[in-house]
């Protein structure tokens, strides 16, 4: 396990340590990436210089694989730190040696990433130990692919738990209710384990009123909580939250499937908190008491991320920013109004009084009077989403000329072709780009935008390396072109919405222009195709996308072929998720060894049959084989099937429908 | 067109209701077949030739759609309420119903069901396609520009303004959604579809019956001639005459609607006329 990789030179920092406060700082020059050598050297007084390499500041942390002791050569005590003779540190000879724990675990605290904690745990059993002491925050991609309690017995001193369940395509209608993923087994064991957790993040969970209500009652340092699509709870649950959660400084809610009873949860808020920094009902659609919610923002003095939802009018914004001028990101609510109460020039002022503002959301109902008014505070502007409002060309374009620091933007497909060339031509810094359809579910006379919007924007802005577009047409050379302009792609999601359309304006499959991204974007970690395409395109993927780990493939592929051909490239490979392809069992069987070094795979209304997922449940036994019954589809069939890794064994909490092989 | 197709959607004609309730399993197994057939997926019936060649594909994407069709959702109301058809036997229905589709593909006008505005065959969608979250699906279609698209605004929950509309003579009133309209002339055609069958024969403008029957012009006559008058109430509870005010400030201030005709309309009809031929 351990191997060496090259090293290129020692960073030398001046440390200083102190015993009592364990505090350790470091001066070093942060910006070195590529050192893989990590050097401890033995100390045991203060004032001794060592070598230290502060692995939070190092981007491969997961290159380092070997570890030198340097207490064979202490260092004098000296103002300067001696060059270390590369000789000297030769990778086989020197034995590892413990390490003080104090050291250790404070140099591993300042680790965050769970993927460099994970190497790190890799290293050794003393490394292991000190990691899983000083671990705060746990992720956790599939609920399924572990127990609470090995959680809970591994890591002792967790303050922080994201949480992921439902496959992805739950999100689109294809998991049925009931599914599983409920949060409050876990929630019982985390009680025990973790009474003083802080912090809960939820995605694609099953989510209950009684969890909220038990969250809220037993986690009494508990300070934010996010939910994002998850489903099965009531504003009542988050009365709950917001009456007994004394500390609460994070309340995210979105996209949820949630039971809107009303909006007085809002006013469930004590008049003694004052902690909130983050509160966003942006998805909620019941209107709450306006006094309340300003008297809560007027308390809260670190509020910095505020999006409230589409009941509150224009007059309304303004009385709450003028309230929190501090905010940095803020959500508004209904962004016109009929009756005019305060002139225009008001609500523009109030902005331009908001000079801490990085992202603007919601703006529903805008138009040409309205919008403007936000200008005054666009400079700054980093992310702004204007997914939800249904903006036209020249309304785009009037704003971006404002917007010139922006990075990230959301925008509707009302814009067209022409508010994406605008896109290019006043956002030069802009790195991700996701238009969403106004109208997805129409077919005929269909505006939107199209292959030339596409490229107008590559031309314009070639930081862009975030890509969801959602179109009705597209050309092999459009998306040649987009990637020559942006090589830096690392997410590229097209979605071509009629499916199985080809290349327009050629008529041949869209397989080049997905070659064409897997070619010259190395860096690219996700992917979604649509269109036409034949197992060509899987024959580029597999064979060019080395870095790839996110794949989604929707009525794609001619045969077999195009899964085996993923399957035995794509080293990295980590989420698979495929629905109507014609891929079989032959093809199912030939990734048997790579699913255990991916999180999941999700192949539904494809060739599967029961016997073929018994077949690879057979041979591979630490993958839970999971196939979901159809009342309409045959028996030997396997209409959907989910297969992930695990440590946990077969689900205890299955439903009837769900039959683990 | 061997089958007449009959379009009351005030109510379905008695005789054929009671054929219909035997026969809709029947219709709807060849609605679905004829779906697959003759509309085939979005997109992928105009190059069915070409895309022949890749023939393993296109079974497949047959096969697709036809486990997503066990899923499908047509636009609108079910299959049974959309075809009055009248009597017959079982081939002619079957005739009848291709006729339908054929004809859904080719020029719906005809068969255009009242309640969505639009043309276009009924739309069968597959399950989770696009990709598009719910949450994303209802805010959208509540920001829509006024298309006009029942279905589409029927998809939001809180932007509809549904007033009563009644009027003099009727056995019931009707209710409509404003902000579905962008201006006079459009309530004016909805309310005219609505009314048509009441307006027949208690009133001296023409008695076409139908859809088209009506043109804009002759709804004038109709609504704003000597018989009928159309007025709202408004938010202080006083009748007013529809068409004074900018369409904004009026679908802001409409209660409901009425269409008053007869003698109550003498006072106004004459002046409104004149107004409504300058504004208009």
């Amino acid at each position: 396990m351990l191997t060496f990789i090259n090293y290129r030179y020692v960073v030398k920092c001046k440390v200083s340590y102190s015993i009592e406060t364990c505090n350790v700082t470091c001066f070093a020059s942060l910006s070195l990436s590529s050192v893989s050598w990590l050097l401890f050297s033995g100390f045991r007084e203060r004032n001794t210089y060592f070598h230290y390499w502060l692995l939070s500041s190092c981007k491969s942390i997961s290159s380092i694989h070997h570890i030198m002791d340097l207490n064979q050569k202490r260092t004098r005590m000296v103002d300067r730190v001696d060059s270390v003779d590369p000789d000297l540190v030769s990778p086989e000879s020197t034995p590892m040696c413990p390490f003080p724990d104090e050291v250790l675990e404070p140099v591993l605290s300042l680790i965050n990433s769970h993927k460099d904690r994970s190497s790190v745990s890799l290293v050794c059993k003393d490394w292991y130990n000190a990691e899983r002491w000083s671990r705060r925050h746990v992720f956790i991609g599939n609920c399924y692919s572990v127990s609470p309690e090995i959680v809970v017995g591994r890591f002792p001193k967790i303050r922080s738990v994201t949480l992921k369940g439902k496959p992805r395509f739950s999100d689109f209608n294809l998991v049925p209710e009931d599914w599983g993923a409920d949060v409050y087994p876990w929630l019982s064991v985390l009680a025990k384990a973790y009474p003083f957790l802080e912090e809960l993040r939820l995605k694609r969970m099953a989510v209950s009123d009684e969890s909220l209500e038990f969250l809220a009652m037993n986690f009494p340092e508990f300070k934010a909580l996010s939910l994002l699509s998850c489903d099965g709870f009531s504003t009542d649950g988050l009365k709950a939250i917001a009456t007994h959660c004394r500390n609460l400084a994070e309340l995210d809610i979105q996209e949820n499937g949630i039971d809107d009873l009303g909006g007085d949860w809002l006013s469930c808020f004590p008049e003694t908190l004052t902690t909130l920094q983050v509160l966003n009902f942006a998805s909620l659609n019941s209107e709450v008491n306006f006094n309340d919610l300003e008297k809560l923002v007027t308390r809260c003095k670190s509020l910095r991320v505020l999006k409230v939802n589409r009941t509150i009018n224009l007059d309304q914004l303004q009385k709450l920013l003028l309230r929190a001028p501090q905010l940095t990101e803020l959500g508004t609510g209904t962004f016109t109004q009929d009756l005019v109460t305060r002139p225009v020039a008001d609500l523009e002022a109030t902005f331009g009084s908001c000079k801490n503002l990085l992202t603007i959301s919601g703006l529903w109902d805008t138009n040409s009077l309205y919008l403007p008014v936000i200008y005054p505070a666009c400079a700054s502007l980093t992310f702004l989403n204007l997914s939800c409002a249904a903006l036209r060309s020249f309304e785009l374009a009037m704003l971006l000329i404002h917007c010139k620091s922006l990075r990230r933007l959301w925008v509707l497909d009302t814009v067209g072709d022409m508010g994406l060339e605008a896109v290019g031509s006043w956002c030069p810094l802009l790195e991700e780009l996701r238009v969403f359809p106004a109208d997805p579910f129409e077919q005929e006379n269909v505006a939107g935008v199209t292959e030339s919007g596409f490229v107008a924007v590559s031309r314009g802005c070639p930081k862009l390396h975030y890509v969801l577009y959602f179109c009705h047409q597209m050309t092999n050379a459009a998306v040649a072109t987009v990637v020559q302009n942006c090589p830096g792609f690392t997410h590229f999601r097209l979605c071509i919405m009629n499916l199985g359309q080809p290349d327009y304006v050629t008529n041949e499959p869209m397989d080049e222009a997905f070659g064409a991204v897997v070619r010259t974007c190395p860096n690219l970690q996700r992917l979604a195709v649509s269109g036409l395409l034949t197992d060509l395109t899987f024959e580029y993927i597999g064979k060019y996308a080395k870095n790839l780990e996110i794949l989604s493939v929707a009525f794609a592929g001619s045969s077999d072929l195009g899964l085996k051909y993923v399957l035995g490239g794509c080293p990295r490979l980590r989420k698979l998720e495929i629905r109507d392809c014609p891929f079989g069992n032959a093809a199912l069987l030939s990734g048997l060894t790579k699913y255990e070094s991916m999180r999941s795979l999700w192949m539904s209304a494809c060739n599967l049959t029961m016997n073929g997922c018994r077949v690879l449940a057979k041979e591979m036994p630490r993958l839970n084989v999971e196939v979901m019954k159809d009342e309409d589809s045959e028996d030997s069939q396997a209409h959907k099937v989910y297969i992930y890794r695990t440590v946990a064994g077969p689900r205890r909490d299955a439903p009837p429908f769900v039959l683990t092989l | 067109m061997s089958v007449p197709l009959e379009h009351d959607y005030i109510g379905l004609s008695d005789a054929s209701s009671l054929e219909r309730s035997t026969e809709s399993s029947n219709i709807n197994v060849f609605t679905l077949k004829a779906t697959e057939l003759s509309l085939g997926l979005p997109g992928f019936g105009k190059n069915s030739e070409e895309n022949a060649k890749f023939g393993p594909v296109v079974k497949n994407y047959m096969s697709g759609a036809k486990r997503g069709f066990s899923d499908v959702n047509f636009n609108g109301s079910g299959p049974s309420g959309k075809w009055a058809l009248n009597g017959g036997s079982e081939a002619d229905l079957c005739r009848g119903v291709n006729c339908v589709f054929e004809k859904n593909q080719t020029s719906s006008s005809d068969v255009k069901p009242v309640e969505e505005e639009k043309k276009g065959p009924v739309k069968a969608q597959v399950v989770g396609w696009p990709p598009i979250r719910s949450f994303r699906k209802n805010t959208m279609a509540t920001n829509l520009p006024k298309s006009g698209d029942v279905a589409e605004a029927n998809l939001g929950s809180g932007e509809c303004l549904y007033v009563k509309v009644s009027m003099d003579g009727a056995p019931y009133l009707r209710k409509i959604d404003l902000k579905i309209y962008r201006n006079y002339a459009e309530l004016s055609t909805a309310l005219e579809k609505m009314f048509s069958c009441f307006t027949l024969g208690q009133c001296t403008s023409n008695g076409i019956k139908g859809r088209d029957g009506l043109t804009e012009s002759k709804l004038k006559d109709l609504l704003h001639g000597s018989e009928c008058v159309l007025t709202y109430e408004d938010k202080d509870g006083d009748w007013m005459l529809v068409g004074d005010v900018p369409w904004e400030m009026f679908i802001d201030s409409c209660k409901r609607l009425r269409i008053t005709k007869g003698s109550e309309a003498i006072g106004l009809a004459p002046r409104s006329t004149a107004k409504c031929k300058n504004r208009n």
